[in-house]
Order: structure tokens, then C-alpha cells, then sequence
């Protein structure tokens, strides 16, 4: 019964994992549900931004604020949101995949790029490739709030407004569906101008105190609450990413069991036949 | 029932509160300002302080903390996108520098410029290896 004892503990330890993963699984459903609920709750406070920026944008078309204005890209800066923990799939590295290939193209035409991370993945993806970073944020937890975002939303608009960089975009998974997401990358500054309709009657706010200052406070909000929906997004891709991770590892360990029972229950019997057939020819010799 | 004015206060971190008011107190930056309904739009800043909603049927009138945010008012409709953080212009700065200082330990000594090609190498390194681990799922399951 050679390496029946062996197979046996190798059972159980596959088991041990499996209870681990099958946890993790079911704590990452968990916290998926509540990081979409938390991704829906900031989508009205960024809706009604937008519609108060487009207005005030609309109503004083000769003042434009510098986050509105396009000008020649020479250097740009990337936030990069990712997970702070792994045991997610490929969900960072998909990430870090499509933003090196925009690296790359930026870089073949002489822009040049900079970084701030959120996430300790992106950190270690920049520490390992080289990459100016100017900023991160780490250890935002499951519940993120806006005030961690600040910092590192600040170093990147002050960059900007003193021309140091250009452009500003962020990248981040976009959550599609549990099993789906799109690793992203999405021009925050300068505010993509839309078409808008023209506004039929002509009025306008009452500003208190001046309108510019009004709007700087906005705009600042504004790009801030992207990053923090963008955060928010992410952490509900991490969930789903690893819930779904977790889910086939279970499964795997599952086959795993399976196939190794086989194996066990095989040598079993061939031991059991062996022994019996020694019995019985030795009775056959007396 | 007297005249009404809907009222909603949203933070970037979720809704917190959305209904009818006869009035509506809030803490501009250039005094306290009381919203009737039919109000002439407005657009102000608000300072920390708090939002009072009267909701007028000798219902007790609903407070909320704000510490800061932006206050929008149109003839039927207030809108407070209401700051859950407390900002200045020099504890902004502050976790500004926080983040670069940061940013900065945990990069001390690496050299500044993207190394495409091995970046890419590893990535697509990671990328194969979860190819593998899904055609062998496929071929065992």
C-alpha cells in the first residue's frame, strides 16, 4: 500500500486550501455587492457637478477656466488606480498591460510621461519598471474616502496649472459585469468639452462671492470626484476579479480531490487484491 | 399645503438626503444664507457649518453637517454638493506634500525612466501563465 498515506495527507491539505479559497470567494461576493452599491452612490453628486460646471462654463463662454483649456502635449501624467492586494487574476496586470502600450506610444513621439499611483500594485509595477512618480496613495481599504484621494489628485492639478504637465489621464478597471472588466484609460484634464444645446432662455446664477472662484472650487471637486469614482470602480473590479479568481480555484482543488481519491482508492483495493491472493495461494502450498 | 422646494444633499462619497422643504438654511461663505422656494438661482460656496431643512407641517426640522461644498439653488430645486472632508487651502497642500513624500520613500533609488521593454516582457510573461492555467482548467474539467 505504497503512498497511500502520502496521497491521504496531500488530500487534506488540498482540502485545507479549498476551505480557504471557497471563503475568500464567498467574502469577495460580499464586499462586491457593497463596493457596487458604493459605485452607484457617487454617480449623482459627479451628474449634478457636471451640470452646474456646463452651465457656468455656458453662461461665461470668455472666461475659461486652465482646466479647460486644450493646449500642445510635451508631458503628461497618468494616475494609476490599482488594487491594493493581489489573488485577483490578471485584473492589475491587464491594467498595466494597456497602459504600457499607451506608454509607449506617448513615449515614441516624444512626450514625455509622469505617474501618481493609488493602489499598492501600481506602486510595485513602477518600482520594479523605473517611471517618475510623483505621488501615491496606498492602504485605501474597502470603504475609500475622498479625503485620501486629495493629495494626489492636488500634486497632479498643481503640475498642471504650472505647465510641468500637460495632460492628466486616469486608468482604472471599468466595472461591465461580475465576470467582465475593461481596463480603462480616460482623459481627466482638460475636461473633454461636449456639444452642448443651446440654452433657450439666457439666465444666470447669482455667484457668491465671484464666479471664477466658484468655478475653481468646482472643477477641483469635479476631477476629484472622477478620481474617487474611478477608485470606487476599481474596487469593485478587484472584488469581482477575485471572486471570480477564488471561485475556480475552488474548483480546481475540488478536481484535484477527485482525481487524487481515485488514485487513493485504487492503490486501497490493489493492496487489499495483493494480500488476498497471498493468503490464498499460501493456503493453496500448505 | 404651502409652497415647496425639493431639496437634495449629496456628497461624492453617496446621497445623504433628498426631499421637500418649505426652507432651507445653509452656511455660505458669505453669511447664512435661507432658501424659499421659488428662489432666484444661485451659486455659492459654503463654509462648514449646518444644514437646516425645514420641512414645514410642524415637522422637526432636519439637520445635516457639512464641511464645506458648493451650494446650487434653481426656482424649484437646492442643491448642496456637500464636502465630506474638511478643506483649506493649507491641509490640502498638506496632504499634498504627503503623497509626494510618500511616493518618494517608497521609490528612493530606482531610476526614473520607464523600461518599456521589460516591463512588457514580464507582463506578457503573467499573461501567459494565466492562459495556461485556463487551458489547463479546460482540458481537466
Amino acid at each position: 500500500m505504497a503512498g497511500a498515506k502520502e496521497i491521504r495527507t496531500k488530500i487534506a491539505s488540498i482540502k485545507n486550501t479549498q476551505k480557504i479559497t471557497s471563503a475568500m470567494e464567498m467574502v469577495a461576493a460580499a464586499k462586491m455587492r457593497k463596493a457596487q452599491e458604493r459605485k452607484e452612490a457617487t454617480a449623482p453628486y459627479a451628474a449634478k457637478m457636471k451640470n452646474v460646471i456646463s452651465h457656468l462654463s455656458h453662461a461665461h463662454p470668455e472666461y475659461r477656466h486652465s482646466f479647460m483649456i486644450e493646449r500642445e502635449a510635451k508631458r503628461v501624467g497618468y494616475i494609476v488606480i490599482s488594487s491594493d492586494r493581489g489573488l485577483c487574476g490578471g485584473l492589475n496586470n491587464n491594467l498595466f498591460r494597456q497602459l504600457a502600450r499607451e506608454i509607449k506610444i506617448q513615449q515614441e513621439s516624444g512626450v514625455e510621461v509622469e505617474f501618481c499611483t493609488i493602489g499598492k500594485k501600481a506602486l510595485g509595477f513602477f518600482r520594479r519598471y523605473g517611471g517618475r512618480v510623483m505621488a501615491e496613495a496606498t492602504q485605501l481599504g474597502d470603504a475609500p474616502r475622498i479625503e485620501d484621494l486629495i493629495g494626489v489628485v492636488k500634486v497632479m492639478l498643481d503640475a498642471y496649472e504650472n505647465g510641468k504637465i500637460d495632460r492628466i489621464y486616469i486608468a482604472y478597471n471599468q466595472f461591465v459585469n461580475t465576470m467582465t472588466q475593461n481596463p480603462t484609460v480616460e482623459q481627466l484634464v482638460p475636461i473633454a468639452g461636449e456639444a452642448e444645446e443651446e440654452l433657450k432662455h439666457h439666465w444666470d446664477y447669482i455667484y457668491e462671492p465671484e464666479s471664477k472662484e466658484v468655478l475653481d472650487g468646482l472643477l477641483t471637486r469635479y476631477i476629484e470626484s472622477l478620481a474617487y469614482q474611478g477608485v470606487v470602480e476599481n474596487g469593485a473590479c478587484e472584488q469581482s476579479a477575485r471572486m471570480v479568481a477564488m471561485k475556480s480555484a475552488s474548483d480546481n482543488a475540488g478536481e484535484l480531490i477527485d482525481e487524487l481519491q481515485l488514485i487513493y482508492n485504487k492503490a486501497r483495493q490493489a493492496a487489499i487484491t495483493q494480500e488476498i491472493s497471498e493468503i490464498v495461494s499460501g493456503a493453496a502450498a500448505v | 399645503m404651502a409652497m415647496t422646494i425639493h431639496v437634495d444633499i449629496v456628497s461624492a462619497e453617496g446621497a445623504i438626503h433628498s426631499g421637500l422643504a418649505e426652507m432651507v438654511y445653509a452656511p455660505a461663505v458669505m453669511g447664512e444664507l435661507g432658501i424659499a422656494p421659488r428662489h432666484t438661482p444661485l451659486v455659492t460656496q459654503l463654509k462648514a457649518g449646518e444644514v437646516r431643512v425645514d420641512e414645514g407641517d410642524g415637522k422637526e426640522m432636519q439637520h445635516f453637517f457639512v464641511s464645506g461644498g458648493i451650494l446650487e439653488v434653481q426656482p424649484h430645486v437646492v442643491t448642496i454638493l456637500a464636502d465630506t472632508a474638511i478643506r483649506a487651502a493649507d491641509l490640502d497642500e498638506a496632504a499634498a506634500l504627503e503623497a509626494k513624500r510618500r511616493a518618494e520613500d517608497a521609490l528612493a533609488g530606482q531610476q526614473a525612466d520607464f523600461e518599456h521593454a521589460k516591463a512588457q516582457a514580464e507582463l506578457a510573461e503573467a499573461a501567459a501563465q494565466l492562459r495556461a492555467i485556463d487551458k489547463l482548467r479546460k482540458t481537466h474539467g
